[in-house]
């Protein structure tokens, strides 16, 4: 048992989950708050700030990641937070990349319920906090999309990790960054190994969404 | 059911916090100095690197990071700050990086040659030429459209040491790349490696490199020119400048160095290779250097890495002179 902790494969497999969970669950304090209030309310500018995020969808990994880079370097504005290369740096470029898909899904499925939802709870005697409760249980099935897409799309993106977590063995290698060093080493069958695990995270999780948005409908 | 909801955001924060101060304490929690050391991707490559690593960190309270770049971005790391020590192979820019304020206590760890590989037909008919003469071969060849070369095309130090050689062959490198025979792959050894077996071209290799992707099949390529002073590479590790960045851990640094060049270091990169590729793929240099034990393999090296007739020149040996005698 203790052999199979230690296995390099297993160790890779558990951090890519363990950077893209703890990102993507980091984004969601914010994102989710943001994408209601958008769904929500009805304020100046409010296209434009969709726009703004629905374009940030988008966003190429290598460009972030060498933002994030040049923020992060010892030489750059961020330099004293010591965070090139690590997990935590990780972290946070997974959890910035994925907050436009959380707050863009978000706000189309609370734009999506019926406003009188809203209303009719308020009349029923509830807060506005309560009734934004409400609406937003309403619109479950989008938010849980809005999580998952965003773990899937931390889990297989290459350029953040690699930009800011550099691939260091047994400590920020990720199942993309090792993928993608052995190639270039010429350890294609180990590489095929991570790949088939990768893909499995991924397909898993979407049929689980499928399945799981049913049920919640 | 909002009662409900409540718990899912409460728990969804706690989840959250839970993780990010589970990463913080996981990663504060080891009291070891870490070392984070910017290398040249064809000593990372062929995995001597983890070798040394493990034997290091068994014996020194340091965490070794390697960030695994050409030599061409590893020097950009220490530039910026970002590596407390490099390990690279391109003399001309590691007298530059010195001479920039940039790095001091720079050793010659470890020496081997290029190679000159091509497609086992050989339509440029090189085999066993000098390098330079092989190198017009090519051209000629390419040019009647026979034969083409890849480059690696990414300021690393083999693609330093390839522009050198065709300055050296009397070409002007920066005319031949816009030729049509000459590919600049721009994807790491390895990449540039497979794409010239696809294009049955020839390109120039570091020796690990070639015989890893050899050994395994994935490439049939031969080495056709082996030999010859123009192909030596070597290998140098150089400490970060501790009065520009005060930051870096420049004792980790001086401790790696001196385990690099120490009798058990120098006998992990001797001995690097030989169980999987029946031969050394790296050879090492201290001793050599010491003793003159090959004085033809030292005068090259002289030639070609030495700075002023220095290893490290006096000024940038910040008060280190016991790494040079």
């Amino acid at each position: 048992m203790w052999d199979f902790l230690q296995n390099p494969i297993f160790q890779i497999t558990i951090r890519s989950l363990y950077v893209s969970g703890t990102a993507t669950l980091l984004a969601a304090l914010w994102s989710l708050p943001i994408g209601m209030v958008i769904g929500m309310k009805n304020f100046w500018g409010k296209q434009l700030v969709k726009g703004v995020f629905n374009a940030l969808l988008g966003m190429p990994t290598v460009a972030l990641g060498l933002i994030l880079y040049l923020l992060f370097s010892k030489s750059g504005p961020l330099g004293f937070l010591d965070l090139f290369p690590s997990l935590q740096a990780m972290i946070i470029g997974e959890a910035i990349l994925v907050t436009p898909i959380i707050v863009s899904l978000t706000a189309s499925a609370v734009e999506s319920v019926d406003p009188e939802i809203k209303d009719l709870a308020k009349t029923l005697g509830a807060s506005e906090v309560e009734a934004s409760v409400t609406v937003l249980r309403e619109s479950m099935g989008g938010v849980v999309l809005a999580i998952i897409a965003s773990f899937n799309r931390a889990i297989a993106e290459l350029g953040v990790a690699l930009a800011v977590g550099a691939n260091l063995r047994g400590r920020t290698q990720v199942l993309t960054t090792v993928i993608a060093m052995e190639v270039n080493r010429g350890n294609i069958e180990y590489s095929i190994q991570l790949m088939i695990i990768l893909l499995a995270i991924v397909f898993t999780i979407t049929i689980l969404t499928n399945l799981l948005q049913r049920r919640i409908k | 059911m909002q009662r409900n909801i409540v718990i899912w955001i409460i728990a969804l924060i706690l989840v959250a916090v839970i993780s990010v101060a589970g990463t913080t304490f996981y990663i504060g929690a080891t009291s070891n100095k870490k070392l984070v050391i910017s290398t040249t991707s064809s000593l990372y490559d062929t995995a001597l690197l983890d070798t040394i690593e493990d034997q290091f960190e068994a014996k020194y309270p340091i965490d070794i990071y390697f960030i695994s770049v050409g030599s061409g971005l590893a020097l950009t790391h220490a530039q910026r700050g970002d590596a407390d020590m490099i390990l690279v192979h391109a003399p001309s820019e590691e007298l530059a990086f010195l001479e920039g304020g940039y790095g001091t206590c720079r050793k010659i760890i470890a020496y081997n040659f290029f190679a000159i590989v091509g497609p086992e037909a050989d339509p440029a008919n090189i085999k066993d030429l000098s390098p330079t003469q092989a190198l017009s071969n090519i051209v000629n060849a390419g040019r009647n459209q026979s034969a083409k070369w890849v480059s690696r095309g990414d300021d690393s130090g083999t693609h330093i040491k390839e522009k050198e050689l065709w300055t050296t062959a009397g070409f002007n490198w920066s005319t031949l790349r816009d030729e049509s025979w000459y590919i600049e792959a721009v994807t790491g050894m390895g990449g540039t490696l497979k794409v010239a077996n696809a294009f049955n071209a020839y390109t120039l290799a570091d020796m690990g490199t070639y015989l890893k992707y050899y050994k395994d099949g994935i490439i049939s390529l031969k080495t056709l020119v082996t030999q010859g002073e123009n192909l030596l590479n070597v290998y140098s590790a150089i400490a970060g400048n501790q009065t520009k960045y005060p930051h870096i851990n420049f004792d980790g640094a001086i401790t790696f160095i001196k385990f690099l060049i120490s009798e058990e270091g120098q006998e992990i990169i001797a001995n690097f290779g030989k169980d999987v590729y029946g031969q050394s793929l790296f050879c090492p240099a201290v001793n050599l250097l010491k003793q003159n034990t090959d004085p033809t393999i030292v005068q090259w090296i002289k030639n070609y890495a030495f700075f002023n007739g220095y290893e490290c020149p006096p000024e940038y040996q910040d008060n280190h002179p016991e790494l040079y005698t």
